[in-house]
């Protein structure tokens, strides 16, 4: 990969080494990120209801496609069964709400429960690796989903599971305006999380993993303990974001957590950035929003070529695919590069011609 | 500079993989009639040999030699057919390669094995991993836990390390893009990091140029003089494997042809013979270090 070289603009000296760990690589992404959450903060008191959903769904696949950025952009490990994962947190934070448990508790419940799923189904990864590990994973994927179509106990079988309405202090967060802040609040504690993760010492020795394991290990790394975690820590932001999927839905069912959407997880972080922990929101955005783009097209393009009416549907779809294959050929990086790049041109500004 | 580097070593803790204290003559590191096959090549056959704490020990050999299977052997990559390996005392057969760190031991590797898209720091940082506490919990909540205290103390640690190697430029750079010269000092830095009491250095000064040369053998020398480490060493350059270290022997064809102190090594008629088939550097290498010597 290439690198961006020296991203830190001029002038911009870190003083202390407690600035070389910063949580942001310089002081304006630190900032443009909190103007970026203050202006979410605000979107229910102007957005419409669309928007909202729109952000809402974006928040939530942002969740599980940072989960899966640990698992592949950090560790290497790649996985399509992340789509089951996912599921399975919504059903298992259905499950425990119906059991009576409030349900801003069962969330969190729910992503350490599938944290432990998926840690049993990381197993193989202690042994496989690349495309063997990614057919162990596919397995993953088609075992989970057949236990949600079995285990009528825990996830109503074939006609689904009902997920209970979150109530804050006696406050039902029952519409979307509510709901945003709820999924706004678990985006800004994941990402925390993981950037944290980034900077510290299992963090590291994930990447570790993924770079070089001979050397990893020979720096007092267990290798098989730091593969199975990554799956624990992907799983359980797949959990928590399915958790909070099934509740704004209030309906969970099996049909929404095939391997297409663990390839959508993947398309997300591939166009975002592998590794990128912003580039996770940024890809989860655009998997979401390109297909809406895509329809709006292909209804203009229908209004003016009425024969191409009928295969409107399939523009939709083809554009996923077109946009992973042009990514992965033209920009691998991921869109967190280009802004990157795109900013590293601004700091030049005037003289950069 | 040095000395500023050596009084922040902390003293290694009991009970931190130590196997009870060495008395003066024994071996820091003793090979017992190690062999190792692979299918029908011998690599190494019936090696023994003793590092003593605190020398400089090279083991020399012409190109397929079985240097660096020793050295595997040494960290656990490799597994001896035959024979022993006792460190402190204890043997090393039955621990795995990630103990190995814990135990006091460190190693750079012949063919660069640094982490390539992360910064030279935190490449270095990977080095503490084994003495650090924090965890994927405490990490991930950084700010309470003691995780960001930590990793702040293990980073000033880092940098004298940086500082003494002569690498501070380049801290911040993903560690990939770096030339060779400075990818081999990173990873001495890197086993630096790891505080071992034995590190094992393969092919040091490979791909480099004299003056890289220079400062390197002024590293490994620090290496024992000031930071008590002992110093394990491959190497193909004569002039600096007879000026640095203190025992050399020779292995070809896996088999330990000579042994002593790099006066009798280049004395010894079978070391002659087994380079004799080698290029004619190195024959003028090995004439050349015996005239300095003379
Ligand atoms: N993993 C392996 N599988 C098969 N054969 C091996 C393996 N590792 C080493 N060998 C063989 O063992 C012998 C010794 O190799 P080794 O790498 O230890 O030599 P060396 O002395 O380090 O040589 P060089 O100076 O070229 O680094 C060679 O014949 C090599 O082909
Ligand atoms: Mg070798």
């Amino acid at each position: 990969m290439a690198h961006v070289p020296n991203p830190r603009p001029a002038g911009d000296f870190r003083t202390s080494y407690a600035a070389d760990t910063a949580l942001f690589r310089t002081r304006l992404e630190g900032r443009l990120t909190l103007l970026l959450v203050l202006a979410a903060l605000s979107v229910p008191l102007w957005g419409s209801n669309y928007l909202l959903s729109q952000m809402i769904l974006i928040g939530i696949y942002a969740i599980a496609a940072l989960g899966l950025n640990v698992l592949t952009g950090m560790t290497g490990q790649i996985s399509l069964g992340h789509g089951a994962f996912f599921g399975f947190g919504a059903f298992a934070s259905a499950y425990f709400s119906s059991k009576g448990i409030p349900v801003l508790i069962a969330m969190p419940l729910a992503g350490l429960l599938t944290t432990a799923v998926g840690m049993i189904f990381g197993i193989p990864a202690a042994r496989l690796k690349g495309l063997y590990l990614a057919i162990a994973t596919l397995a993953s994927q088609f075992i989970l989903q057949d236990f949600f179509a079995r285990a009528a106990w825990f996830t109503g079988g074939s006609y689904g599971s009902l997920a209970e309405t979150a109530s804050l202090f006696g406050l039902m967060i029952n519409n979307d305006a509510r709901y945003f802040y709820l999924v706004l609040f678990w985006v800004v504690v994941s990402f925390l999380m993981v950037s944290n993760l980034a900077r510290t010492r299992d963090g590291r020795a994930l990447v570790a993993v993924r770079d070089h394991y001979l050397s990893a290990e020979m720096m007092g790394i267990n290798l098989t303990r730091y593969r199975i975690m990554s799956f624990g820590i992907s799983s359980f932001f797949a959990g928590i974001a399915g958790a909070l999927y099934g509740h704004y839905l209030g309906f969970v069912s099996a049909e929404g957590f095939t391997i297409l959407l663990s390839i959508e997880f993947l398309a997300m972080i591939i166009i975002g950035g592998l590794g990128s922990v912003s580039g996770s929101l940024l890809g989860a955005a655009f998997i979401l929003l390109l297909p809406q783009v895509m329809e709006v097209f292909a209804g203009t393009l229908a209004g003016i070529f009425p024969s191409i009416a009928q295969g409107s549907a399939y523009i939709k779809q083809m554009s996923v695919g077109a946009a992973i294959i042009l990514f992965l050929v033209l920009e691998p990086e991921g869109l967190i590069h280009r802004w990157r790049l795109m900013r590293a041109s601004w700091k030049l500004f005037p003289f950069s011609h | 500079m040095h000395v500023r580097v050596l009084a922040s070593r902390e003293p290694r803790k009991e009970g931190r993989g130590r196997e009870g204290e060495l008395t003066p003559d024994e071996p820091l590191l003793e090979v017992r009639d190690v062999s190792l096959r692979f299918g029908g090549v011998r690599a190494l056959s019936n090696v023994s040999f003793a590092v003593r704490k605190g020398e400089v020990f090279s083991i020399i050999g012409p190109n397929g030699a079985g240097k660096t299977s020793m050295l595997n052997c040494i960290s656990g990559r490799y597994r001896p057919s035959e024979g022993d390996i006792l460190y402190k005392g204890a043997s090393l057969m039955r621990r795995s390669i990630n103990d190995r760190a814990r135990l006091g031991i460190g190693r750079t590797f012949q063919n660069l094995a640094l982490f390539g898209h992360m910064s030279v720091l935190d490449n270095i940082l990977v080095g503490r991993h084994h003495m650090m506490k924090n965890n994927v919990v405490t990490g991930m909540a950084y700010w309470v836990g003691g995780a960001r205290r930590e990793e702040l103390k293990e980073r000033r640690r880092v940098e004298e390390i940086i500082d003494f190697l002569e690498i501070a430029h380049v801290r911040g750079e993903p560690a990939g893009t770096l030339s060779y010269g400075l990818r081999k000092r990173v990873e001495l830095a890197r086993a630096m990091a790891i505080e071992p009491d034995l590190i094992l250095l393969d092919e040091p000064m490979a791909g480099m140029n004299l003056e890289e040369k220079e400062d390197m053998a002024r590293y490994i020398i620090a290496l024992s003089e000031e930071f008590g480490m002992t110093t394990m060493m491959i190497e193909h350059d004569m002039g600096v494997v007879m000026d640095l270290s203190d025992r050399v022997i020779v292995l070809d064809f896996g088999r330990r042809i000579a042994g002593g102190t790099p006066a009798e090594v280049l004395a010894d008629e079978h070391v002659k013979k087994a380079y004799l088939g080698e290029e004619d550097e190195v024959l003028d290498a090995l004439a050349a270090a015996e005239m300095e010597g003379a």
